[in-house]
């Protein structure tokens, strides 16, 4: 791990400080949901229809009640008018969303395979399985529809009422100088259809909720697997009625989300409703194969991509025609992934003149998607770095040349889709990654090699991704449910320790210590005297929680502000105990002196217990030292960066290895390098994996034929390759710490970069484009097609 | 269904002795988290590929979720919360944390028993021998870079060498 070029000198921030969290992890002391057990709990489970698309003409549970230890079963007429729908919280402006009523439980029709028709709870949870099978569903299968080519054509089967055509929206987005007219000043359009396969988060938790109900206080407590329970809370007390000052939310520790637990899904608000009606806990944790079925997946575009270009390798413009596959319903944030988060990056880190982009949102019947990390910017990504290297094949370029060609030198910059760039030296650091990387030094190997008959490729990647995501005004004008801000109490005891609340909620990002720094540094404590509060609403005054990459850059800015008015306070109590003019009144590191003597001086730990005992607090000033921030950030931050891969193709199976993979980020001030560095390792191979390995298959009817770790290839340590990263810091203008965010920098980067390492391999026997992901199977058809023809 | 006929078993578990009634269908996993409440041991899957559940039965790792908790009848368990010894981390574990190992931590317990039973088998393997142990352990945050250097670091330091970065 290194930084190449630091932007300026700090004292806490940019050291690899080890986490708080990890003594409770490794040793099995860690809580989990599944962890909880209450007295008394009772156990659901969920019944899930086989068929992806069927009419449920008749339920009978009655086989199931009769089952020792089962307390209740339920279908979907149950619960109707008791729970309400699954709400779609982001409403996408000027799009004609149309938002089909998701039920808990499903009561006339299922839409995927996977779809929760009727629950059981009983005292144990083998029982409570067994149940499932005593119970009798008439299912009058309809034909069903997958593929969303296939699902806006005439006559395909129909999955809502008043859905014409299956389509759920368009949104449309044009941006600078008109397609049509920039492309009669090209020397060419070229054209191509690329797949963003469908992808299942697969966080290694799955999900589950506890609920317990008090019928005396009427206070409901639901520990669920959550990324913001916040809004889970707000989400969750719509749908159960229940005020939101009765209703606590808890998401203790969190095995990883990846996106897949921001949603609210049916399975909270049953627990929730089992609990009320039954005046017991009750538990449920999906298995792996509920996992795959019910939790959202992500991505799944179809995408038809032109680009207008100059015969020196400039993109004047891109018209790109997304069928974006939302699955059976509209998850809590689903709309405005494909759309906003995709449909604005489209000119990436390059001065395309022209953007004109139109995205259909297309109902089939499959497990819905939602916020995959990344979430829409890899999907951009990855059509603007193969538009980068399509164009160097067409032009016979170096793929090197046509980035340097089109990139954007620095920011600020404004780009056609509207997005203000907020800091960074694009070029330098695509040099510097080539570099790094010996990218002349490969292409030179890359000759000799094919000369022995050896398949070697380079690939890049050049990115710039909106995150931080904060503005509320921006995410209100999009349709977005809430705003986006975020909270932070900082709160200084007695003894000097201090406590911080943050409504941001990590599950594994290791905020825990990164807050601690971003505390140290502004108050000259020390890290191990800082504890972090996260992820209970009965704790935490609010927060929209971590996703986004947005928990440092508006979470750890809220903490930030609020340790500085922390300061203040405390600069005018240090000021009346040293008997001095609160202007002449220095702090540095901890401790506060009047100007020219600093060896008079008081700690922040004297000034705290002066705050509480409170005898010479100087007038106007309130005994105690905290302060509570809600800091809504005047624009998003823009990390960017190159990464640049080089693979090599065995001949015999088609197989890839990895031979050199690095990364050179610029997410503005580092405040761990440790934690970064692990962002960056960790999301890259889930990027490398949707270039390789990853794909949600269904077949035609609608089953999904990888439900399970069998099928669906996650990658293991030996398909890990190394990761080199690095860090290049400019500091973001549009937050106070100048962080930008580096949660899913890597996985937006990596899938790219790859793909187009394996195409360099290939390129020069005329292969232009293949679909992820690139198994052996595919490559050595290619391979043998080439060898024959 | 008639309630299931029950079995009695007797294991050691981190050095305690227990013995319980259960019926034959529960697996070694439940038994473990649900009847002596040792919740480091997770669930990460129902299809023995994530290693989660791993713990170590008789001096072998194994998948907790693959066996039934008869079949460790008068056996020996050691799982997550035994490793610590006289209040000090495990090697492995401090290589975990001394390495950033983890992130969400929820494979991390399944990851450390596989990497105890295979240290001991092989106390000196290079980098591509611990990526192979590893194999049946799933981790989704950390691109299990820092896993296998934690590996390595905790290799020496149990070798008597100063470990180190
Ligand atoms: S839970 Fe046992 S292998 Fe996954
Ligand atoms: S640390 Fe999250 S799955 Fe390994």
């Amino acid at each position: 791990m290194s930084i190449i070029y630091k932007a300026r000198p700090t004292q806490h921030l940019g050291k690899p400080v080890k986490r708080k969290e990890d003594p409770k992890l490794i040793t099995g002391r860690g809580l989990y949901v599944d962890d909880i057990k209450l007295p008394g709990m009772l156990y659901a489970a969920f019944l899930r229809s086989p068929y992806a698309h069927a009419k449920i003409k008749s339920i009978d549970v009655s086989k199931a009640l009769r089952i020792p230890g089962v307390v209740a079963a339920y279908t979907g007429k149950d619960f109707r008018g008791k729970i309400g729908p699954i709400p779609t919280g982001w409403l996408l402006t000027g799009a004609d969303l149309k938002v089909p009523e998701w039920p808990a439980v499903a009561y006339d029709k299922v839409r995927f395979a996977g779809e929760i028709v009727a629950v059981v709870v009983a005292s144990d949870p083998y029982r409570a399985r067994d149940a499932l099978d005593a119970i009798e569903v008439d299912y009058e299968p309809l034909q069903a529809v997958v593929n969303v080519e296939d699902a806006i054509k005439p006559g395909a089967p129909q999955l809502h009422e008043g859905v014409p055509n299956n389509i759920a929206f368009r949104w449309r987005l044009k941006g600078g100088e008109d397609f049509e007219d920039i492309s009669k000043k090209a020397d060419k359009v070229i054209k191509q259809r690329m797949v963003n396969q469908r992808l299942i988060p697969s966080a290694m938790e799955p999900r589950g909720a506890v609920a317990e109900y008090n019928r005396y206080t009427g206070e409901l407590t639901l520990w669920v697997t959550s990324q913001n329970p916040h809004v889970h809370r707000l989400l969750l007390s719509g749908i159960l009625g229940i005020p939101e000052n009765k209703l606590r939310v808890i998401a203790p520790d969190v095995g990883g989300g990846f996106g897949s637990k921001i949603p609210v899904y049916p399975l909270e608000a049953i627990v929730a409703r089992l609990a009320m009606d039954l005046g017991r806990p009750v538990k449920y944790v999906e298995t792996r194969r509920e996992n795959f079925l019910g939790t959202i997946h992500g991505r799944d575009h179809v995408e038809y991509v032109e680009a207008a270009i100059k015969n020196d390798g400039t993109v004047l413009g891109l018209r790109v025609r997304t069928l974006a596959n939302m699955g059976a319903y509209l998850s809590t944030a689903a709309p405005g992934v494909p759309t906003i988060l995709f449909g604005t990056m489209l000119s990436g880190p390059y001065k395309i003149r022209s953007v004109d982009v139109e995205v259909t949102g297309v109902f089939t019947n499959t497990t819905p998607v939602d916020a995959y990390r990344g979430a829409g910017r890899p999907e951009a990504t990855y059509i603007l770095e193969r538009v980068m290297d399509l164009v160097a094949r067409e032009l016979n370029m170096d793929p090197a040349d046509v980035r340097r060609k089109n990139l954007i030198p620095e920011a600020p910059y404004t780009v056609v889709t509207g997005l203000t760039y907020d800091s960074g030296k694009y070029l330098e650091v695509f040099e510097r990654a080539l570099k790094i990387a010996d990218y002349e030094g490969w292409r030179k190997r890359q000759i000799e090699a094919r000369k022995e008959g050896r398949l070697i490729g380079i690939g890049i990647a050049s990115y710039i991704e909106v995150c931080g995501l904060a503005p509320s005004r921006i995410a209100r004008a999009t349709g977005f449910g809430l705003g986006l801000w975020e909270s932070a109490i900082v709160r200084v005891h007695p003894s000097g320790k201090v406590t911080v609340y943050t409504g941001t909620s990590p599950h594994g990002q290791g905020e825990d210590v990164a807050f601690a720094q971003i505390v140290a540094e502004e108050l000259g404590v020390s890290t191990e005297d800082v504890e972090v509060i996260h992820g209970d609403t009965a704790l935490v005054q609010f927060g929209m929680g971590t996703y986004g990459s947005r928990t440092t850059p508006v979470g750890g800015g809220a903490i930030a502000l609020a340790a500085r008015r922390v300061r203040e306070k405390a600069r005018k109590i240090a000021a009346a105990l040293l008997e001095a003019r609160e202007e002449d009144v220095v702090f540095e590191a901890g401790r506060f002196y009047v100007k020219g003597a600093p060896e008079k001086a008081v700690t922040i730990q004297q000034v705290a217990l002066a705050a509480y005992t409170a005898e010479k607090l100087p007038p106007g000033v309130e005994p105690g030292l905290e302060a509570t921030v809600f800091y809504d950030p005047e624009n998003f931050t823009f990390p960017y960066g190159t990464h640049v891969c080089v693979v090599e193709i065995d001949r015999e199976t088609g197989g890839v290895k990895i031979l050199r993979y690095v990364a050179v980020d610029d997410a503005g001030i580092i405040v761990n390098p440790m934690l970064a560095e692990g962002q960056v390792i960790g999301g890259a191979l889930q990027g490398i994996a949707q270039a390789l390995y990853e794909e949600a298959i269904y077949d035609s009817s609608g089953n999904l034929l990888t439900a399970g770790f069998n099928d669906y290839m996650i990658p293991t340590a030996r398909e890990a390759p190394k990761i080199e990263s690095y860090f290049y810091e400019t500091p973001s203008p549009h937050n106070p710490l100048g962080v930008k965010g580096i949660g899913e920098t890597s996985t937006i980067a990596s899938t790219p970069a790859v793909v187009n390492a394996v195409l360099d391999a290939l390129a020069h026997l005329g292969v232009r484009h293949i679909d992820m992901p690139l198994l052996p199977s595919k490559i050595y058809k290619v391979l043998k097609e080439k060898e024959v023809g | 269904m008639e309630t299931l006929e029950r079995v009695r078993i007797t294991v050691r578990v981190n050095g305690k002795l227990y013995t319980h009634e259960v019926e034959p269908r529960l697996l070694l996993v439940h038994y473990i988290r649900d009847y002596l409440g040792l919740t480091g041991t997770h669930i990460g899957c129902d299809t023995s590929n994530c290693g989660a559940c791993t713990v170590i039965l008789n001096g072998r790792a194994v998948k907790s979720c693959t066996l039934y908790a008869f079949m460790a009848d008068g056996g020996e368990i050691l799982t997550i919360e035994g490793l610590e010894k006289d209040g000090k981390l495990h090697p492995i574990q401090e290589a975990f944390w001394e390495n950033h190992a983890l992130q969400c931590g929820f494979c991390t317990p399944g990851m450390i028993m596989t990497l105890y039973d295979f240290l001991q088998r092989n106390p000196k393997p290079n980098e591509e021998e611990v990526r192979r142990a590893i194999e049946g352990n799933l981790c989704r945050c950390t691109g299990y870079q820092n896993i296998v250097k934690a590996a390595l670091w905790a290799a020496e330091r149990m070798r008597g060498g100063g470990g180190g970065r």
